[in-house]
């Protein structure tokens, strides 16, 4: 009860930031992921790590799509996880790296986004949310260098230009906006060639829709790190579209048709369409 | 200099009294469960003093009284509810609990403060089903009524609250609950206010995630025509026969801007 009372009065006496974790900072900092404490040994290969994730600008929107599998070293520690977060309703972001140091980080970035949107009134600009996400990466530095590394990818829909963006982060924080399309992940090498050929700009929603499924396909095809889609299992990959409709996770039956016409394109064509040469 | 002696019972009325006197300066606000969900109507010409907020995914806090005073309470309720969706789930947060905080906190101030909060508020959380609904109603002492299906808050309202409940019917959508509150919030004869002059939100148990609607602009405006009564023929014959009328409602509280009370 005493500990309550202590709350309460930090409840009241907070006029500061609007800022969900500086507010926690104060009042429980035990709650917050800091990576304050030193590991005996790097980690690495055996916690489960997510993979890849890609996401691409459409014609009013952006669309992020991520496959199902976490890695312990070369074992599959889990097939049907899910890596893309909605954050708000204007924004989502993915992770690739340590599962676990990821999902905390897409959880507290949620409540961070809609802390300030209820306490103010207004949400957060799109840069304003990319640079706060960069401050949750930079502050994961030290736990990054023990082995515990967490790269998110960020998109969202901008009413300001009513169009998709998308930003990319690296350990030490970021954010580096991405024109047009940007993958995350020990897949991404090869999800980003196949985006490179298979983008259109200003395509519709549902054309970008399969062109990530394409370069998942891809990813999954020479990454062994990266599921592809689980047909006996019927485990798809999570889509979902952003646009000034709001958030919209695709359902599973919707992607299941989708993967099954690509799946039958792939077993006359397994490298998948092709680019015009000239 | 020796003080006069008050009794606790005369310190306590007194301090009551003052609250009191200070809540029922402000204009009334309606809080009514519709077919899907909560409705939260609030006169309130102010586009960026809020009297109705979003507090968590399905809990929604409306409050009359000093601006300042229960904007510290719906900050502290969103930090309340953040914190322990956080640390434990989205669905451990509930109004209930959320109640009994500001409860405790209310009476608290109220017994050990010179001055009550001149607050009364209401927290409603919507549930799966209409019978999940919650509606408590908090007073500046402290006190918690879990209210069926309505409650109002503030200015006149046990006037208020007697002609809501003449309109009001169980399960009703959402232009009749609109019009059933507008009607109680307008004086017999009075003008209704227009969207411009309306603070209105929904907790919608059909949106997903986050249930708080706030509905303005030309959505308002829509319903707000929706809600008129059928039998407008009748409303027009009363304003000319009236002439210029004062104000339909009470004047706009003083209290909501923080400016001096008036005498």
């Amino acid at each position: 009860m005493a500990s309550q009372q202590a709350w309460m009065n930090n409840l009241y006496t907070n006029t500061g930031s609007s800022s969900f974790t500086d507010f926690l900072r104060g009042y429980a900092p035990e709650m917050l992921p800091d990576g304050r404490e030193a590991l005996p040994a790097p980690v690495g290969d055996q916690i489960p790590h997510a993979t890849t994730i890609v996401a691409v600008t459409c014609a009013g929107g952006v669309v992020m799509a991520g496959d199902r599998r976490a890695t312990s070293g070369n074992m599959i520690s889990n097939r049907d996880m899910e890596k893309v977060f909605r954050t708000d309703e204007y924004s989502c972001m993915g992770i690739a790296g340590t599962a676990s140091t990821g999902i905390e980080m897409a959880r507290l970035y949620q409540v961070e986004l809609e802390h300030y949107e209820k306490l103010e009134g207004r949400s957060l600009s799109t840069d304003g949310k990319a640079n706060r996400l960069a401050t949750f990466v930079r502050q994961n530095l030290g736990a990054a260098m023990q082995g515990l590394v967490v790269v998110p990818i960020f998109a969202a829909y901008d009413e300001r230009i009513d169009g998709g963006r998308i930003f990319g982060y690296d350990v030490g924080g970021g954010p580096y906006e991405h024109q047009l399309y940007h993958s995350i992940g020990s897949g991404s090498i090869f999800a980003r060639g196949s985006l490179k050929k298979l983008y259109r700009e200003n395509a519709a929603p549902d054309e970008a829709v399969l062109t990530c499924l394409q370069a998942l396909y891809d990813a999954a095809d020479d990454d062994s790190a990266t599921g592809g889609p689980d047909v006996t299992r019927r485990i798809w990959p999570v889509v979902v579209v952003i646009t000034a409709d709001g958030y919209r996770r695709l359902p599973d039956e919707e992607i299941a048709t989708l993967v099954e016409s690509l799946l039958a394109g792939r077993m006359t064509d397994p490298d998948g369409p092709t680019a015009p040469l000239r | 200099m020796p003080f006069p002696y008050a009794s606790p019972e005369q310190i306590m009325r007194d301090r009551a009294e003052y609250a009191r006197k200070g809540i029922a300066r402000g204009r009334s606000v309606v809080v009514v469960q519709y077919a899907d969900g909560i409705l939260l109507v609030a006169p309130n010409p102010s586009k960026a003093l809020h009297k109705i907020s979003e507090i968590y995914d399905r809990i929604g806090f409306a409050a009359v009284g000093r601006y300042n005073e229960f904007e510290t309470l719906r900050q502290a309720g969103i930090r309340y509810a953040d914190v322990n969706g956080y640390n434990y789930n989205r669905k451990d947060v509930t109004a209930r609990a959320l109640a009994n905080v500001y409860a405790s906190q209310l009476g608290m101030i109220f017994t050990d403060s010179i001055k009550a909060l001149e607050v009364e508020i209401v927290v409603a959380e919507v549930g799966e089903t209409a019978e999940q609904d919650q509606i408590y109603r908090l007073t500046f002492d402290g006190s918690v009524f879990d209210e069926q299906g309505m409650a109002v808050i503030g200015g006149q309202s046990d006037t208020v609250a007697t002609r809501l409940k003449e309109r009001y019917r169980v399960g009703a959508p959402l232009a009749e609950a609109l019009d059933a509150a507008l009607t109680a919030l307008t004086e017999p004869g009075g003008e209704r206010p227009g969207a411009g002059q309306l603070e209105v939100a929904v907790l919608d148990r059909n949106r997903e995630h986050r249930k708080f609607l706030r509905l303005s602009g030309p959505r308002l405006e829509r319903l707000l025509a929706d809600a008129t009564p059928a039998a407008t023929p009748e409303s027009p014959p009363a304003t000319p026969e009236g002439g210029r009328k004062p104000p339909p409602t009470a004047p706009e509280g003083d209290i909501d801007t923080g400016s001096e009370p008036p005498l």
